[in-house]
Formats: structure tokens, C-alpha cells, sequence
């Protein structure tokens, strides 16, 4: 087989994985995008199976097989409201993946090079397998905590900087010593005690991160698989690898920025966790009022006569499986001539779009979901606003309160409508320990209860 | 605590202080109530429907009042025609009176209810402040008389609200002026808005402006200013050259409008007169004016309290009774009002009232307290009006924070550039060939991802996840290995990076399928 083909399958691969990132910026285009991206897998897995260095089909086909079963199985059955716990997991294998490669890669004996050359596939091997290892443990500790097997709020240990500190410094010896080892044996030992040292750090981490910040979490764990594929292509000289896990890494970052950004917050400030605990201790407002309390059947009443309404989402209609009856409801308005459309908030439910993931699933048009820049300038002109277990996102205090720990903080200018009704569990107070003023104001209404049983409610209502 | 509803006996009134509505909802608070017959005749609830809500109904006004611990009523007590006594003699010692009293424009009558030595709360003297605004009676019947008064204007007006095109011809629509635009102007601009009509609306107050236009009305602007809100959100008196200025807008707008509303009062001062005789009669002939301000003596000159006159084709509205007007739906509102007092004089539900002075709601609307005058409450501390705007140096720190972020992506530029020829300097070229297509596949993805609508974040998520199963080829490529150990390794990732290709692909491709668009 001529020798270029197989770079050039890769060059392709790489085209259409671009492809398909870039699909992404329409709905339209969307679908497509991901046929490209299936296009450059099965190219470059095909490609790298005919390359004659590659034998042992049976077991390579066993193994594929039984993977890839398992993951469709996964992928058509998970319901959507665990979607980050989906892709929580994927990453964790794609981190686990780089560490066996990265180990792998170490051991094997097909591999030898020289002085300066082996000094840096050493290094290569090194930081992928950290990555790896972080994306692994961090990325199951994300999993556990957005499935419940652990608790979502942040666990700080004493000293816990200090921790990190003391685990990235030892890091660091270890990697020096790695370096200088003069054999595969006597460097095993820093490169494993390096790996436990990085499995312990990616849990701690992630234990230091409240609930809410899931969405920063998610995506940083993205760009972490990103840059671990690509440190695997660094250490197998495989550019496809290079390219790929760069576009997933960038494409990871520029996700946890957009987050960071949508909640007035450093990337630093959210990775070092502890998010809440001290909010709450002083809030520094105190809000007073009352709060006025509304039936189902009157919010029907008050979403019939309305001329638009504009519905808000937040993690509490994820939580209570509210996505149908509110898409049924949005029918139902329809059908009567009320405009209704939605409002996302960046950060709102557990990973970045999962609101949209959500309502798509309900069968909602896309059309009428709307961004928080395209909505916020339509307030004043609603007649309803219907709030959904959402708190944080539609606080007034962050642009009221200069001193409110969520201050500054981009919001959904929900008090500017006539009405807004607040669907809610109970008064409190919601992830970032702060107080709503909006509850309090005159023209807010609450409906107390859990989200699906109310909107079910309004729904015989009406 | 049983709760007496007496029939109101002022002349013309067909109000009852509780409709049949309340009494549930009383009876849940732990009050029983007791109605006089035939008290809510006039405002169309029958005996029949009070009894059948759990009413008593009581024949005798005297046993009604000397039965009950509390009264409620509409109109400030005054000479029971039947039993020829002033209403104020049926109070005795422990009880409680809950009615509009006006204190403040008939001492006579406070001092009367004094001598009962009973409570007197007064529906009129609910403070202005967010958490009263459910007790806030007035406002419940300045919103109807505003609606009333545009269905009387509409009534004697002889024309269309609405502009049509009709067959035989065109017809414009009628103009409305609303003069002061507070709850009943407010409620004007709506009813007369809602029915098609151009309104305009005048207030001294500038803040309401914004209240205004959002109902879809033009305000009127002196070219003067002079801010007119006074204590407690409402207006107070201007000065001689804004008076003056404001006559000439009404002048000038009287000939152009085909109806004109005035609604203008300023606490415990006669009505000022804005309107005056020559200006009305600059009116064109068919117009209306209704005013509001009748009872405080009226806004226009050619005002008859409580009469419709007509003078030189103009219609002159001065009813002063237009809530009663409106018997069933004031009496309803009205009733909610009361309902709401009694919740907060009664937090326990336990049918049982406390008069708690040091409340601010219950102290302001609480004028005689067991014989003693209270009236006039201490001033309210807090204006109904909207807060000032917040301060500006907020947007001064951010422009400084974004100027000092510009420097930092500078710096951090300068830093990737440092570290990219750094790494250049030490690495050998073989790796340098793989860094340049890194450094490159970093900014294409950049580039390409800050494209993704926010809407595909998550599938955006999963096909990543997918792709950066890529890692499968590392495993393909060292799953060949001599060693056993090796080839382990390299299976197993194997394994779980197929995991990822499948699973990630197909759950993006089930979400994407469900994205839709409504056609």
C-alpha cells in the first residue's frame, strides 16, 4: 500500500471532524455535521486498520463490537434529563483510554529513540497520562454527583488548596525523575505513584465544586479529554490524534469560558470550588416582604388571557421531568393565540444547552427558544413570565445589589414583565445561598409545589 | 368574633361592605357574619345568596349592630334615616368599626366615634406601601370610577371611540384627555384605550410618565419642570408658573379633544380647578367632560357634584357615586380589601382581631383606638414612588475591568507566542512538525466553535465526545505489542474508547433528530 494513503485519509478525517464542529452553529446544518463527523471516524479507523502494521482483526472486531454495543445501547436508551451524566462518563473513558495508551506506549518495546527525542516522547507520556488520569477520576466524581450517588454539595477538606498544592509539586519531582530514569524499569515506579497521585487529585477537585457549577465542570472535563487525546498524539507522532484532540479541547474551553462568563465568575474562582458556603453565611441583604401565593387555576386563568408569555427553565424542570406537560402547555397556549417562547440562560440546568436538549426532546419548537440576549430586551413587553425551578438565574439582586455574592452576574430580566409566576418547591433559597428579591416583588406571583404536578394542574385548568 | 354587615344608608348607595364571595373566606379566618336584610339588594346579591354562602341575615339594624363585635361598612357612619340616630350612637365600647371615615375632612365624626370608645379602622387611611397594597380600598375604587367614567363619557358622547372605515366614509377617532394619571386615570387610559380611542394624559408627576405610555397613551409635557410628587406617592400643590403653563396646554388640547377626564386631587385639599368655564366652552359641541374630582369640589368650573349637566352642547359629568355605580364589582373589591385587614389583624385564624399599633399597616389605617384618636398616623417613611435610578459608578468599574481584560488577553498573547518560540528553541524538529499542526488544529477549533449556537451546546458536547474517541487509534496502533502486558492495556482502551465513538455519535445524532422547527 502506497505510503501516503494513510496520511491522507487522516488529512480527510481531520477535514470532516472540523466538518462537524462546524455544522453545529445551525440547527439546520446540525444533523449533517454529525454524519461528517461519523464519515471521519470510520476513515480514520478504517485507514489505520489497513495500514499493515495493524493485525489480529479478530480480536480488534470483537472488541469494537462489543464496545460499540454497549454504547448504543447506552445512547438509545439514556433519557435526556441525565444527559450530563452521559457525557460525564464519556469523558471519564476517554481519560481512562489515555492512560492505558499513555502506560502502554511506555512499556512497548517496539518503541526506541534517543537522547533529546526520547527525552520528549518521555514527557509526552508523562502529561498525557496526568491529563488522563485527571479527566478519569474527575469526570466519574462529576458522574456520581449529577446521578446522586454523591452529594452535590461542595466537600472541602481542611487545607484543601494546600492538598493540591502538595499533590502538584510532587508531580513535578516525580516528572523530573521520570525524566532522568535510564530504564523502562526504574521509571515505572514515578510514572504509576504519579497516576494515583493524578486519580486522587481529579476526585478531590471535582468533590470541591458545588451543583450548580456543573456546567464549568462539564465542560472543562471536555476540554481535558480534548487535551488528553491530543498528548496521546503527541506521544505516538499520530497527527489525526494531534488535530482531534485539539479541536476538542479548544472546543471544551471556549464552552467553560462561555459558562464562566454567563455567571460573572473566574474559571480559577469555580475550579477552586467552595462556591455558596461562604455566601450564605453572609448575605448581606436581607429581603423583606411577602409573598403573594396563586392557584393553579388562576395561573390558568392568567396564562389564557395573556397576549405572550415567556417561559423560563432552570435545572427544577429537569429535576421534575416537567418537559412534557410545559411542551403540552405550550401547545394548549398556542392553540389559543398566545405567543409563547422561551428563555435560556447559559447556565441554566447542568451542563452547557441542556435546557434546549430538553425542550427539543419535548418537541418544542426550536424557533420560539430563545437566548438570554434575545429575549431580555422583550420583557417589558410580557404579559407573563412563568419561571420554572429556576432561582439563581433570574435573581434582580445580581444587578440591584452591589454586594450580593451572584453581583454583576448576566440575569433574565424576569421582574420587568407585568406578571411573573414562580414555580417552586418551597421559599428556598436556591444554589448560591442567595436571597430572590423577586419573590417579593408586587408583581410576582408563586405556585407552590413540584413543577410537573403544577403545570399538570393548570393544564386540567385550562 | 362575630362580623355585623350592615345595609348602607346613605342616599343613592348600592355598595354592601362584604359580598357574598368574602363570607367563605371569612368563616376560614374564624369569623362568623351576620347581614342585614335586603343590604345587598341594591348591589344585586340576594338574601337567598347570602344565606345560602353561611350567612345569618338579621332583620333589625339595632340587633345587627348591638350583636356584632365588629362592623364592617361602606360609607362613613351618619344619620340612620329609619331609627332617626346617628349610625355612630350603635357603637359601644369593644367593638371595632372597619368603613371609609375621611378623618380628615370631618373631625365632627371622628370625634363622635371617639366618644363610643370603640376602634375605628378607616379603609381611606391605608398606608402607601408595597405590602398594604392589597388592603389599598381607594385604589379598588379609583380603578372603577376610572373605567366608569370613560363608559359615562362614552354614554353621552355621540360618537365612535374607535376610527372605522366604513362604507360611508371615514370616521376619525375620538381624542380623549386624562388629567391626572393616577389609579382611576390609569384605568381611564386603559378603558378608553381598549375601546379605540387616542388618549393623552397629563400629570405633574414625572415618574408616571413611563405608567403612561406602557398602556399605550401619549403624555403630554410642560416645557417646564418642576417635580409634583409629593408624600405618599401622591401630588402636591405647584407653583403659580407651572399652574399657569399647564392651563395653557389644557386650552389648547380642550379644542382638539372630543372628551376630556379629570381625575386631578392632592390629599386634604379642595380639587384643583384646571379647567375652567372659558376653556370648556372652547370645546366642540358633543364633547364630554367627566370629573372625577367632583366631590372635592370638581376640576372643572362648570362641575355639579353629583349632576350630568349640559351646557352649550357640552356634557358635564360630576357623579360622585361611580363605584356604587358599579355596585356588584366595587362591593366584590371592596370586600377583598376588607378580607385582607382582617387577615392581618387576625394572624392566628382564630376569628379573634388584635389591634397591633406597632404594625405599620394596621397602626396607619387605625384612626380611634378604643375612644382615643389616633388619626394622624406618624408620616410613612417609605415613598410608593419608583426608586431613583441606581448610581453610575458600577458602569465606570466595568469599563476600567474591561480596559484591564484588553491588556490582559494582550499579555496572555504575548506569553503564547513567548512559550510557542521557547519551546521551538529546545525541541528537536521532529516534534516541532506535530506542534505546528497542535498549534494550528487549537485555532481552527477556536475559530469553528465559537460558531456553535448556544441552543447545540450539549450535542456539541457529545460529538466531541465522540470524536475524541479517536483515542481508539492509539489503541490500535499498540495493541500489536510483543508484550502481553501491552497489548492488554491496549485492548482495554480498546474496548472503552469504541464505547465512546458509538455512544457518542448516536446519542448526538437522537438529539439532533429532535430539534424541530414548527412549520
Amino acid at each position: 500500500m502506497p505510503a501516503g494513503i494513510i496520511p491522507a485519509a487522516y488529512i480527510a478525517a481531520s477535514i470532516l471532524f472540523i466538518l462537524s464542529l462546524g455544522g453545529l452553529s445551525h440547527q439546520e446544518s446540525a444533523r449533517r455535521g454529525n454524519l461528517f463527523g461519523i464519515l471521519g471516524m470510520l476513515l480514520a479507523i478504517g485507514a489505520t486498520l489497513w495500514d499493515g502494521a495493524v493485525t489480529g482483526y479478530t480480536l480488534i472486531i470483537v472488541l469494537m463490537a462489543v464496545g460499540g454495543a454497549a454504547g448504543a445501547a447506552v445512547a438509545s436508551r439514556v433519557e435526556m434529563t441525565a444527559m450530563p451524566q452521559l457525557v460525564a462518563m464519556l469523558h471519564s473513558f476517554v481519560g481512562l483510554a489515555a492512560v492505558l495508551v499513555g502506560i502502554g506506549s511506555y512499556l512497548d518495546p517496539g518503541t526506541q529513540f534517543t537522547d533529546a527525542e526520547k527525552t520528549v516522547h518521555d514527557a509526552e507520556i508523562f502529561l498525557g497520562v496526568l491529563i488522563g488520569a485527571v479527566t478519569f477520576t474527575g469526570s466519574i466524581a462529576a458522574f456520581g454527583k449529577l446521578q446522586g450517588v454523591i452529594s452535590s454539595s461542595p466537600l472541602l477538606l481542611p487545607g484543601r488548596h494546600l492538598i493540591n498544592l502538595a499533590i502538584g509539586l510532587t508531580c513535578l519531582w516525580l516528572g523530573y525523575v521520570f525524566l532522568g530514569a535510564d530504564s523502562n524499569a526504574s521509571g515505572m515506579w514515578p510514572l504509576l505513584l504519579m497516576t494515583t497521585l493524578a486519580l486522587v487529585f481529579g476526585v478531590h477537585m471535582v468533590m470541591a465544586i458545588g451543583g450548580a457549577d456543573m456546567p464549568v465542570v462539564i465542560s472543562m472535563l471536555n476540554s481535558y479529554s480534548g487535551w488528553a487525546a491530543a498528548a496521546t498524539g503527541f506521544m505516538l507522532s499520530n497527527d489525526l490524534l494531534i488535530v482531534t484532540g485539539a479541536l476538542v479541547g479548544s472546543s471544551g474551553a471556549i464552552l467553560s469560558y462561555i459558562m464562566c462568563r454567563a455567571m460573572n465568575r473566574r474559571f480559577l474562582a469555580v475550579i477552586l470550588g467552595g462556591f455558596g458556603t461562604t455566601a450564605s453565611s453572609s448575605s448581606a441583604t436581607e429581603v423583606t416582604g411577602e409573598v403573594i401565593a396563586l392557584s393553579a387555576p388562576e395561573t390558568a386563568d392568567l396564562l389564557a388571557t395573556a397576549g405572550s408569555v415567556v417561559i423560563v427553565p432552570g435545572y427544577g424542570m429537569a429535576v421534575a421531568h416537567a418537559q412534557h406537560p410545559v411542551s403540552e402547555l405550550t401547545r394548549n397556549l398556542k392553540q389559543r393565540g398566545v405567543e409563547v417562547r422561551f428563555a435560556i440562560h447559559p447556565v441554566a440546568g447542568r451542563m452547557p444547552g441542556h435546557m434546549n436538549v430538553l425542550l427539543a426532546e419535548a418537541k418544542v419548537s426550536y424557533d420560539i427558544v430563545l437566548e438570554m440576549d434575545e429575549i431580555n430586551v422583550d420583557f417589558p413587553q410580557t404579559d407573563v413570565v412563568l419561571v420554572i425551578g429556576a432561582n439563581d438565574i433570574v435573581n434582580p439582586a445580581a444587578q440591584e445589589v452591589p454586594d450580593s455574592p451572584i453581583a454583576g452576574m448576566p440575569v433574565l430580566e424576569v421582574w420587568k414583565a407585568e406578571t411573573t409566576v414562580v414555580l417552586k418547591r418551597s421559599m428556598a433559597t436556591g444554589y448560591a445561598g442567595v436571597d430572590n428579591p423577586l419573590f417579593y416583588r408586587e408583581n410576582t406571583r408563586m405556585l407552590f409545589g413540584d413543577a410537573k404536578e403544577s403545570i399538570e394542574q393548570v393544564l386540567t385548568a385550562l | 368574633m362575630r362580623i355585623g354587615v350592615p345595609r348602607e344608608i346613605f342616599f343613592g348607595e348600592r355598595r354592601i361592605a362584604v359580598a357574598p364571595d368574602s363570607v367563605p373566606l371569612l368563616a376560614q379566618l374564624g369569623f362568623e357574619v351576620a347581614v342585614e336584610r335586603g343590604a345587598g339588594t341594591a348591589a344585586g346579591f340576594t338574601d337567598g345568596v347570602y344565606s345560602e354562602v353561611g350567612a345569618t341575615l338579621v332583620a333589625s339594624p339595632i340587633e345587627l349592630w348591638s350583636s356584632a363585635e365588629i362592623i364592617l361598612k361602606v360609607r362613613p357612619p351618619g344619620h340612620h334615616p329609619d331609627l332617626n340616630r346617628d349610625e355612630s350612637s350603635l357603637l359601644s365600647a369593644g367593638k371595632t368599626l372597619i368603613s371609609f371615615i375621611w378623618p380628615g375632612q370631618d373631625s365632627e365624626l371622628l370625634a363622635r366615634l371617639a366618644a363610643s370608645g370603640a376602634t375605628v379602622l378607616a379603609m381611606d387611611a391605608v398606608p402607601r406601601i408595597s405590602r398594604a397594597q392589597k388592603l389599598d380600598a381607594l385604589s379598588s375604587m379609583a380603578n372603577i370610577a376610572g373605567y366608569r367614567a370613560v363608559v359615562e363619557a362614552a354614554a353621552h358622547c355621540g360618537r365612535f371611540f374607535t376610527g372605522q372605515v366604513t362604507a360611508a366614509g371615514k370616521i376619525p377617532p375620538a381624542k380623549v384627555l386624562i388629567i391626572g394619571a393616577g389609579v382611576a386615570g390609569l384605568a381611564a387610559v386603559g378603558a378608553a384605550g381598549g375601546m379605540g380611542a387616542i388618549v393623552r394624559a397629563f400629570d405633574t408627576r414625572p415618574e408616571v410618565k413611563e405608567q403612561v405610555e406602557s398602556m399605550g397613551a401619549e403624555f403630554l409635557m410642560l416645557d417646564f419642570s418642576e417635580d409634583g410628587s409629593g408624600e405618599g406617592g401622591y401630588a402636591k400643590v405647584m407653583s403659580e408658573e407651572f399652574i399657569a403653563a399647564e392651563m395653557k396646554l389644557f386650552a389648547e388640547q380642550a379644542r382638539e379633544v372630543d372628551i376630556i377626564i379629570t381625575t386631578a386631587l392632592i390629599p386634604g385639599k379642595p380639587a384643583p380647578k384646571l379647567i375652567l368655564a372659558d376653556t370648556a366652552r372652547t370645546m366642540k359641541p358633543g364633547s364630554v367632560i367627566v370629573d372625577l374630582a367632583a366631590e372635592q369640589g370638581g376640576n372643572c368650573e362648570l362641575t355639579q357634584p353629583g349632576e350630568v349637566i349640559e351646557i352649550g352642547g357640552i356634557t358635564v359629568i360630576g357623579l360622585t357615586d361611580l363605584p356604587s355605580r358599579m355596585a356588584a364589582q366595587s362591593s366584590q373589591l371592596y370586600g377583598n380589601n376588607v378580607r385582607h385587614l382582617l387577615a392581618e389583624l387576625c394572624p392566628d385564624k382564630d376569628g379573634q382581631i388584635d389591634v397591633n399599633m406597632e404594625d405599620e399597616v394596621i397602626r396607619g389605617v387605625t384612626v380611634v383606638k378604643n375612644g382615643e384618636i389616633t388619626w394622624p398616623p406618624p408620616p410613612p417613611k417609605i415613598a410608593a414612588a419608583p426608586p431613583t435610578p441606581l448610581p453610575t459608578t458600577p458602569a465606570t468599574t466595568t469599563a476600567v475591568k474591561q480596559k484591564s481584560r484588553g491588556l490582559g488577553t494582550l499579555a496572555a498573547l504575548m506569553v503564547a507566542v513567548a512559550t510557542i518560540l521557547g519551546v521551538g528553541a529546545v525541541a528537536p524538529a521532529s516534534f516541532m512538525a506535530h506542534f505546528t499542526v497542535f498549534v494550528l488544529a487549537v485555532f481552527v477549533g477556536w475559530q469553528v466553535v465559537w460558531n456553535v449556537t448556544p441552543a447545540l451546546h450539549t450535542p456539541l458536547m457529545s460529538v466531541t465526545n465522540a470524536i475524541s474517541g479517536i483515542i481508539i487509534i492509539g489503541a490500535l496502533l499498540l495493541i500489536d505489542s510483543d508484550s502481553a502486558l501491552v497489548a492488554t492495556l491496549a485492548g482495554v482502551a480498546l474496548l472503552i474508547s469504541s464505547v465512546n465513538v458509538s455512544g457518542g455519535f448516536l446519542v448526538t445524532q437522537r438529539m439532533l433528530h429532535m430539534f424541530r422547527k414548527d412549520t
